[in-house]
């Protein structure tokens, strides 16, 4: 990508989060009855106090990882949306150690992440495992395994860490070894945030440096020429999609174990989905996986902050994570000037495009 | 166990299957004709979603519920078309605009679900109305049948008859002749004049529309209210129902049938001592068995049809061989 075309790139993004903030201020105006309040609460909300920046952090976390696990299965154009029920179905796995297991305080922690990593893996690869043998939809499999991830879930919790005199439906409390120190006073951020750091430079270099990290770039670019050009493309399509469940899965324990004492989830988080934003917001970078994550832990922190304190339900941020990915996604947003940018670049340099 | 099959073989059961399958078998006639045309349409659950509340609050604010059914039948078509220009216009991946538009159709659903009714979760405060149930004479004093058949939701018939209806549209009208055609093979289709685009546009609104049945079905007639997330994935059974039954409008009856089926049944084992969770999981795990159970057939059947075709040429290449 050339220098102008990067440019390019973030002026699209940025207007098509304009629109998206733009189509929000409309919806505010509409419902609210004191619009400057509640827009001054969603958009400087997260700033006004250390403990709601703290928030943004906090939620950048579990944003971070499952937007690198989508963007790894994307990249290898494979449509698996079981980052959700990796991500739950890992924490389960990492609530389960950090219940039943007695180990020293660092192993412990390290232990239910591996293990959460490993069934969030077995999770999404199922997906794919099912489309190389028999061409099965991933898409449609892993939308299905995730409701069965969620009850599931809640069955063990239910049946096997229950505890009982807790009054609701949770586990009982995590062996105070399992549980992860907080990195920052007076917020929760935990050390799980230096784990996302480490993840999103080995996913960089995973996917730039790597022969694997190749393989998936160019089956996602191009299945049939991968598998003309000797790239065994089915063991891509699993590789993939383990890494992904297991990058999804651990994200999920770190959460758990990061922000938690016990298991007291009575939905699916929904972090899966926030993942599909992130990753088309990263352009399926890791680099900028954080970025875009921040992006949308400020916009849902603003909006939960907003809801708190003014008459506008917090829900209208669907309205606009919609519209980014519609807009992010749509090529032929703003294409002509693409086109523009390209044709000039062409005739402006017609020497040394030969070389290039 | 004998509890279970004296509870499956009741009459009621028959009732409940059908009462179940109504608004899977829409939003599957819904995928059928979207991907008929070509075009995968993975808002159905959003679609249905938004249609649901919809029909809600229409016939809350008139008193009717026919204009509720229309207006979720519209909604569910304008929520179509929209998927249709996000897809066809903006060019955007059309499994992303799918998940786009499920995301914007259960965040603002609950949105506008607590503008309306003050409420984040059910729509209970608002007055709206049923869509009236039928009793067919007849059939209603047949001993066993009459219970399975009569007295249902009046769009539970219509389900049925919108199969007979699709199967006519797509199978013996010119126009469903050219949805097929733009499926098939889209430069084919345009080479003989037909408008790509549009037949695209056509069906996705109208697959919006046949989502909307359903939406309309699950909160004036499935229940009498509109909950947050009440679709509960229906939309996408509905795709695999669509794919399982071959893409055909039959087919994809059975099917609806099947899962529906497994939807009673973990309604019926609910009253048992089963832990719910396995009972709740029972549709889901029904779906993926199903589907899986379909492509292994479909690549035997693939690899039986590739082995029979290419060990022809390959014995004539043999003998061929020989002869020089």
């Amino acid at each position: 990508m050339t220098r102008q075309q990067r440019v390019f790139e973030v002026v699209r993004t940025s207007l098509a989060i304009l629109i998206a903030l733009t189509i929000a201020l409309v919806i505010v105006l509409v419902v609210s009855d004191d619009p400057g309040d509640a827009l001054g609460k969603f958009l400087l909300g997260p700033l006004d106090s250390f403990r709601h920046f703290g928030n943004v952090i906090e939620l950048m976390i579990p944003l971070t990882f499952t937007g690198i696990a989508i963007s790894v299965m994307f990249t290898a154009g494979q449509f698996n949306l079981g980052a959700e029920g990796g991500f739950f179905i890992g924490a389960i796995a990492a609530a389960f150690v950090a219940i039943n297991f007695s180990l020293p305080p660092v192993i412990h922690p390290i232990v239910a992440i591996l293990f959460g990593s490993l069934v969030g893996s077995l999770f999404c690869g199922i997906p794919a495992i099912l489309k190389v043998k028999w061409g099965s939809s991933e898409l449609v499999s892993s939308l299905m395994f995730n409701y069965i991830a969620f009850f599931f879930g809640l069955f063990l919790i239910n049946y096997y860490m229950r505890d009982a005199n807790a009054g609701a439906m949770v586990s009982y409390l995590f062996k105070p070894t399992a549980i992860l120190p907080k990195l920052v006073p007076r917020t929760r951020i935990s050390v799980g945030i230096l784990v996302a750091i480490a993840l999103v430079v080995v996913a960089w270099l995973f996917m730039q440096r790597t022969r694997w990290g190749y393989r998936i770039k160019l089956t996602g670019a191009n299945a049939k020429f991968s598998r003309y050009s000797g790239i065994d493309t089915n063991s891509v399509v699993i590789y993939s999609q383990v890494i992904g469940g297991m990058i999804a899965g651990m994200g999920g324990s770190i959460e758990l174990l990061g922000m938690y004492t016990r298991f007291s989830w009575q939905n699916l988080p929904g972090y899966g989905w926030d993942g599909v934003i992130v990753a088309i917001l990263a352009r399926n970078n890791p680099l900028f996986v954080p970025i875009a994550a921040f992006f949308l832990a400020y916009l849902r922190i603003g909006a939960d902050i907003m809801s708190r304190y003014s008459d506008v339900p917090n829900e209208f941020v669907a309205l606009i994570q919609g519209t980014i990915i519609i807009l992010i996604a749509a090529s032929s947003f703003l294409a002509k000037y693409r086109h523009k940018l390209v044709f000039k670049e062409a005739t402006r340099k017609p020497v040394t495009g030969g070389e290039a | 166990m004998n509890q279970v099959f004296s509870l499956i073989f009741a009459p009621e059961f028959g009732y409940s299957v059908l009462r179940v399958t109504t608004p899977i078998m829409f939003a599957t006639l819904g995928a059928l004709i979207s991907d008929k045309a070509g075009v995968m349409n993975i808002a159905l659950e959003g679609i249905m979603l938004i249609s649901a509340l919809t029909g809600v609050v229409f016939s809350a604010l008139t008193g009717s519920s026919g204009v509720g059914l229309l207006a979720a039948v519209l909604a569910g078509g304008l929520a179509g078309l929209f998927l249709a220009y996000c897809a066809l216009k903006l060019k955007t991946d059309i499994i992303l605009s799918g998940i786009a538009l499920n995301l914007m159709a259960s965040g603002g659903t609950v949105f506008a679900l607590f503008l309306i009714a003050g409420d984040k979760g059910i729509s209970s405060s608002l007055a709206s109305k049923v869509l009236p149930k039928l009793t067919i004479p007849g059939i209603s004093s047949i001993p066993v049948l009459g219970t399975m058949l009569s007295g249902h939701n009046v769009l539970t018939y219509v389900a049925f008859l919108m199969v007979a209806a699709t199967f006519v549209f797509l199978y013996r009208t010119p126009l469903g002749l050219r949805i097929r055609a733009v499926g098939e093979n889209p430069n084919a289709a345009a080479s003989v004049g037909i408008g790509v685009t549009k037949i695209q546009y056509l069906a996705l609104t109208l697959s919006g529309m046949m989502a909307g049945f359903g939406g309309a079905y699950m909160s004036m007639g499935y229940v009498s209210w509109f909950s947050k997330n009440m679709t509960a994935g229906r939309g996408f059974i509905a795709m695999a129902a669509e794919a399982m039954g071959g893409a055909t409008p039959l087919g994809s009856m059975l099917t609806s049938l099947l899962f529906g089926f497994f939807d009673a049944l973990s309604n019926t084992l609910q009253l048992m001592k089963i832990p719910s969770e396995f009972v709740n999981m029972l549709p889901y795990a029904a779906t993926v068995i199903g589907l899986v159970l379909y492509t292994v057939q479909k690549t035997r059947k693939e690899r039986l049809a590739r082995e029979s075709a290419g060990a022809a040429p390959a014995v004539t290449g043999a003998t061929a061989g020989k002869k020089e």
